[in-house]
């Protein structure tokens, strides 16, 4: 069964941009893209554990702060180096104006 | 003899991403690389940062794994040095006498760190790390020598172990090529609140096993000394082989030296900047991938100036330091404050076009507009002094015009 865990209100996070939310131990990144939706997935950046939700939010791109990393983050996808591993994605939904996030 | 391909001299992050990025090309043919050093390249920022700092034995964080190496098709020639190059049979030649025949050759021979004698300790490699471990002892005496960079965290690393620590620089100031005084001054007052003994504007007479002379005659004993007065491109080769040299091996804007088959990359090579308007050398790690990229394309066919904006960052402490571009090509300084503890100084030229951007805080909280600052000056963009000044208008919005 699907776990949904609130993570957030809806208008915490700006348009193009992204939070930080930590839950059951864990560091998670919560993104608006510019459409609106919302998107989720590990805190950390794969390549040297910086937390991205000081990165730059532009169209679906999240860059980490620290070295430039770059991942998609609507799937996770690693868009090259330093960053090899991608990142792990969450199911996100929008209900009463909170986001959602679905931890399995 | 070997078929020849494309050789690669160096062992840091330039040759390991040119060897990356030439399969990803889907260049084909062989790749030879030869380091001195025995270990495969692995990452030198965390040198003077965690390696030193962390509790266990720091293991290197590879670049190139074993396994990648193989599935690359890379010879990696480890431990042991490139001899001289033969341009006139485009050759190079090992110090156990093998020979390599090469159709493009990478230069990516690095800095060596600039030595003040035998009772000064350098920080090059993972070597110079454990050794530097290893004297970083709770209550013993560490002398820094330079406060540039390296010196300045490795006297945060210091601290962090539990050292006694003196830092000894000759300028002025810290941190006076490429830093920006406001920002200087606020990891100058970092470091003495950390409890580091801080001395500017101070030569040195002398350098013994246990303690370091100053000019004012003042005798500093320390257990460990170390000096950080910056790095020497490492141009040895290139220059006995009559490859043009310019504070570095000199490149044009395609990173190619003034041999047509022989780029350069990384913190030995000095190229054109057009947007800049002059050459630079830069010992930075982000430069070398982007160097390394653009010398890479440029093998294989391409004519790619290298137009890539310089970036790079420091950490002491919890404060984290990022500059992008130069901040010596714009003369107006305009002030940011974006956050408590935080600070952003943007370098404008007189003609209004921003040119540099110098930002620090705590962790990676200036990251985000130095980032956008960084995009804007690769556009050529002249954002207005008064939305620069003013940090409730977001830079995402500046640069999105």
């Amino acid at each position: 069964m699907t776990n949904w865990i609130e993570a957030c209100a809806a208008d915490a996070v700006n348009n193009e941009d992204v939070i930080r939310f930590d839950h059951g131990g864990q560091t998670f990144a919560i993104y608006r893209s510019p459409d609106d939706k919302y998107y989720a997935t590990d805190g950390l950046c794969t390549h040297e554990k910086i937390h991205l939700c000081d990165g730059l939010v532009m169209d679906n791109i999240i860059e980490c702060p620290k070295h430039n990393g770059r991942f998609d983050y609507s799937t996770g996808q690693a868009k090259g180096a330093p960053c090899i591993v991608n990142l792990k994605s969450y199911p996100t939904k929008v209900e009463g104006g909170k986001v959602f996030i679905a931890l399995s | 003899m070997m078929t020849p391909g494309i050789v690669i001299i160096g062992g840091g992050m330039a040759a390991a991403r040119a060897c990356i990025n030439l399969r990803a090309s889907d260049y084909e043919g062989p790749i030879t690389f030869v380091s001195e050093e025995t270990l495969l390249p692995y990452d030198r920022p965390p040198l003077s940062k965690s390696s030193i700092m962390e509790e266990g034995e720091p293991q290197p964080i590879y670049l190139l794994e074993p396994d990648i190496v193989a599935s690359l098709k890379v010879d990696a020639r480890l431990g042991v040095a490139a001899q001289k190059i033969d341009r006139a049979s485009k050759t190079i030649t090992l110090m156990d006498g093998s020979v390599i025949p090469y159709t493009k050759l990478l230069m990516a021979t690095g800095a060596k760190p600039r030595s003040l004698g035998p009772h000064a300790l350098t920080l090059r490699d993972h070597r110079d790390t454990l050794t530097l471990r290893e004297k970083f002892i709770p209550h013993k005496s560490i002398v820094i020598i330079g406060g540039g960079f390296i010196g300045l965290e490795l006297a945060s690393s210091a601290i962090k172990r539990g050292c006694k620590v003196t830092l000894i620089e000759a300028q002025p100031r810290i941190l006076m090529r490429g830093v920006p005084e406001p920002i200087a001054k606020i990891i100058h007052d970092r470091h003495l609140s950390a409890g580091v003994d801080l001395l500017v504007g101070t030569g040195i007479e002398e350098i013994a096993a246990h303690h370091v002379k100053l000019k004012d005659g003042r005798v500093i004993s320390a257990d460990t000394i170390i000096a950080g007065i910056g790095a020497s491109p490492e141009v040895r080769l290139a220059q006995e082989a009559g490859l043009a040299i310019e504070n570095g091996i000199a490149c044009n804007a395609m990173m190619q030296t003034s041999d047509p088959d022989i780029y350069a990359a990384g913190d030995c090579a000095s190229f054109e900047h057009q947007q800049f308007g002059k050459r630079l050398r830069l010992e930075a790690w982000r430069s070398a991938q982007e160097q390394s990229a653009t010398a890479v394309a440029n093998m294989l066919g391409a004519s790619k100036a290298h137009v890539a904006v310089p970036w790079f960052w420091s950490d002491q402490y919890e404060l984290g330091l990022q500059i992008a571009g130069m901040a010596d090509a714009g003369p107006v300084t305009i002030t940011r404050q974006p956050a408590e503890g935080a600070l952003l100084l943007f370098h404008v030229a007189l003609d209004g076009k921003l040119m540099g951007v110098s930002g620090i805080g705590p962790g990676n909280s200036i990251a985000r507009d130095v980032k956008l600052a960084e995009m804007m000056i690769a556009k050529g963009m002249s954002p207005t002094a008064e939305a620069l000044a003013d940090a409730s208008v977001p830079l995402k919005n500046l640069l999105k015009g």
